[in-house]
């Protein structure tokens, strides 16, 4: 009798992963259709040879090699970023455009403009977009501030569904401010009392903020769909999407937008033992947050976006202590799930890979921005597959020719063996198109394997 | 115990340094030299991090625990008139369409203590502002920040802008952030650029002397 999913190993997890990955299905639950024979072979030899790279088990037939952008695609397309939030037919077009024209072996969706629409439902204070706070022709940025407070780290750890839902989703939403009313869930217990608990709902500002939760649903689920039909169509074109969602390390979580750089930091000092406390509580949120996108799209590959880790941020031992600990538990519970942790190391992390080389082998990928390649090779590329690492400066500013030197240097440091895919390090919106060309049409060249 | 509070702020011991200074004011010392105090404590909390003894939540926290002191100086410091010997100025700032300020940050934090007057002007800088801001202060040194690549366009017209009102020989222009390197300085025609804020104060002591 087959194994049930919950009775496998990490390893035999993974192989089914990647079995489903290579018999990819369309929206009805039937084999996809490729578009044809060849764009089948393309396919699947792509998933091959990411398989191989990430596994470490073989040496793939070549170095695989992928594009990472954020708004480089739509601003090729001649479009703003605005564009590409607001119309999402533009926006896949776009980006079906830009995949035939450079044709990597994976991509990772035209997910990352994000419906704009959305967030202008529900007044979406964390970030600026495009006719939002930043001009039309950039993309959105991060408004960074202290969204939850000092003093609320036991509040947190009571419930942290009930705080975000009644005290961090009002402050990031305008337009979920009723939120701030309902009693929690778990007060619903027995008959005798029970509609005290929900008389909120009947209050004008608690309906406002369900209408604005139904609009913003529809407008999220037409966004999916648009997101949905153009995987599809690249998939029956050849080109593969391991991508299934993200999540993050909860020093990140908590330092990006529940306290913020200063007031993770200052805490680090002033409170400690309740940072350590929330930073635990969020591994297995984290851990739940990457197997729920998995289950959801069906992809293993789960990024995982590293901020105040990178080199400076903090001394050795405070990264030992605050950083790693948790971080390294998410992505083990994400094997454990049979998700491939993606991790993106970005600045420079030469200073944490001695630490951070200790995962088990052969189940991550690591995206590797400014970090010296041939050190990252040596310790955590023994373990990880390591991805990336060509310049946004040089994507733009250098010739094609200095490209392909610098590619040629990391196949022949990174590459060796196997074990590494081809691709920018740092998420980016301008480039120069035949600096990305080169990048590709060079290592689908000088990458094969012997 | 006049040194008390420079070795309390110096080692980030937030409750001894303010407790000292409630003390010590209770007891009619002068606020003036604690505040003195305080700032060599800072002095050598940028040492420290110069030096990779401390890194960035020291310098955060440090900022802090200074905060709390001058809330508690503030009410006693009478206004004097003499203002404190500066090296040179400089104006710092995240260009156009960039709103990105920690690295920003902490290139001011770092050239304050190491005796600079800095003037921050902040977030998603219009070009015009650092001209008009150069020509205010009179500075001989301008920081540029940005962390997209967006940011290579801003810095560009920015340097641009300087040059046309006739003030690029007369300043040195530093960049850094996050996806700043020799490309991207040769591209935007700055003098520098810089990793990190030790770096930016590496440079502008160059320029600057000090």
């Amino acid at each position: 009798m087959e194994k049930q999913w919950h009775e496998m190993t990490a390893d035999e997890k993974q192989e089914v992963q990647f079995q489903k990955l290579l018999t990819p299905k369309d929206h009805e639950g039937n084999d996809l259709k490729f578009q044809s024979s060849e764009a089948e072979v393309t396919y699947k030899a792509n998933i091959n040879r990411i398989k191989d790279a990430i596994q470490m088990k073989k040496t793939p037939d070549r170095v695989p090699v992928s594009i990472l952008p954020s708004m480089f695609p739509f601003l090729h397309a001649g479009m703003t970023p605005q564009e590409a939030m607001y119309d999402y037919d533009k926006c896949i077009g776009a980006f079906k455009e830009f995949i035939l024209e450079f044709k990597p072996d994976m991509h990772i969706g035209a997910a990352v403009p994000g419906p704009g629409k959305f967030y202008e439902i529900l007044d979406y204070k964390l970030y600026s977009w495009p006719g939002h706070g930043v001009s039309p022709k950039h993309s959105y940025q991060c408004n960074e501030g202290e969204y939850m407070k000092a003093e609320e780290y036991d509040l947190l750890l009571m419930d942290p569904s009930f705080y975000f839902q009644n005290f961090y989703l009002p402050r990031v939403f305008g337009a979920l401010q009723g939120f701030t009313m309902l009693a929690p869930h778990t007060g619903t217990l027995e008959m005798y009392g029970l509609a005290f608990n929900y008389v909120p709902y009947a209050l004008p500002p608690v309906q406002d903020t369900f209408k604005a939760l139904f609009e913003a649903g529809a407008e999220a689920l037409k966004w999916a769909m648009a997101m949905g039909v153009s995987n599809g169509e690249l998939t029956a074109l050849g080109f593969p999407n391991p991508a299934g969602g993200f999540t993050k390390a909860p020093f990140d979580t908590i330092g990006d937008t529940l306290r913020g750089t200063r007031g993770i930091m200052i805490d680090m000092y002033r409170q400690p033992d309740k940072l350590l406390k929330a930073l635990d509580a969020f591994v297995p949120i984290m851990i739940g947050m990457g197997i729920g996108a998995m289950q959801q799209t069906g992809n293993p590959l789960i990024f995982m976006p590293l901020h105040k880790g990178a080199d400076g941020f903090l001394s050795d031992e405070q990264f030992k202590k605050f950083y790693w600990p948790t971080l390294q538990a998410v992505i083990v519970g994400l094997i454990e799930g049979g998700c491939i942790p993606f991790p993106a190391l970005e600045g420079h992390w030469d200073s944490r890979l001695n630490v951070i080389q200790d995962v088990p082998k052969g189940k991550t990928a690591w995206m590797v921005d400014q970090s010296d390649m041939a050190r990252a090779k040596a310790t955590l590329g023994k373990n990880a597959c390591l991805v990336g690492n060509v310049p946004s400066s040089m994507l733009r500013l250098a010739t094609p020719d200095r490209v392909k030197d610098y590619c040629k240097k990391l196949i022949d440091t990174a590459g060796k063996g196997g074990g590494y895919i081809m691709s920018n390090g740092a998420f980016f919106d301008e480039a120069n198109p035949e600096n990305i060309k080169a990048m590709v049409d060079f290592t689908k060249e000088y990458g094969v394997y012997q | 115990m006049a040194e008390e509070l420079v070795q309390f702020l110096a080692d980030l011991k937030e409750p001894e340094a303010l407790a000292f200074v409630e003390k010590s004011l209770a007891e009619g010392t002068d606020p003036a030299s604690l505040l003195d105090q305080a700032k060599k404590g800072m002095t050598l909390v940028g040492q420290r991090f110069a030096d990779g003894e401390y890194f960035i939540p020291s310098l955060i926290f440090s900022g802090e625990i200074l905060k709390g002191i001058i809330q508690r100086l503030e009410p006693h410091l009478k206004k004097s008139g003499e203002a404190e010997e500066k090296l040179g100025k400089i104006v710092v700032g995240t260009v156009a369409g960039d709103i990105h300020d920690i690295g920003k940050n902490l290139v001011v934090f770092m050239l304050d203590v190491n005796g600079f007057e800095v003037t921050d002007l902040g977030i998603d800088v219009p070009v015009d502002k650092f001209v008009d801001a150069i020509k205010e202060t009179g500075s001989t040194v301008v920081g540029l920040s940005g962390f997209l690549t967006l940011a290579y366009d801003s810095m560009k017209e920015t340097i641009d802008a300087i040059e046309k009102t006739g003030l690029r020989d007369k300043v040195k222009i530093m960049i850094g952030g996050g996806q700043i390197d020799d490309d991207v300085k040769v591209f935007t025609g700055a003098d520098a650029y810089g990793r990190d804020a030790m770096d930016a104060v590496k440079l502008a002591k160059g320029w600057i002397g000090g």
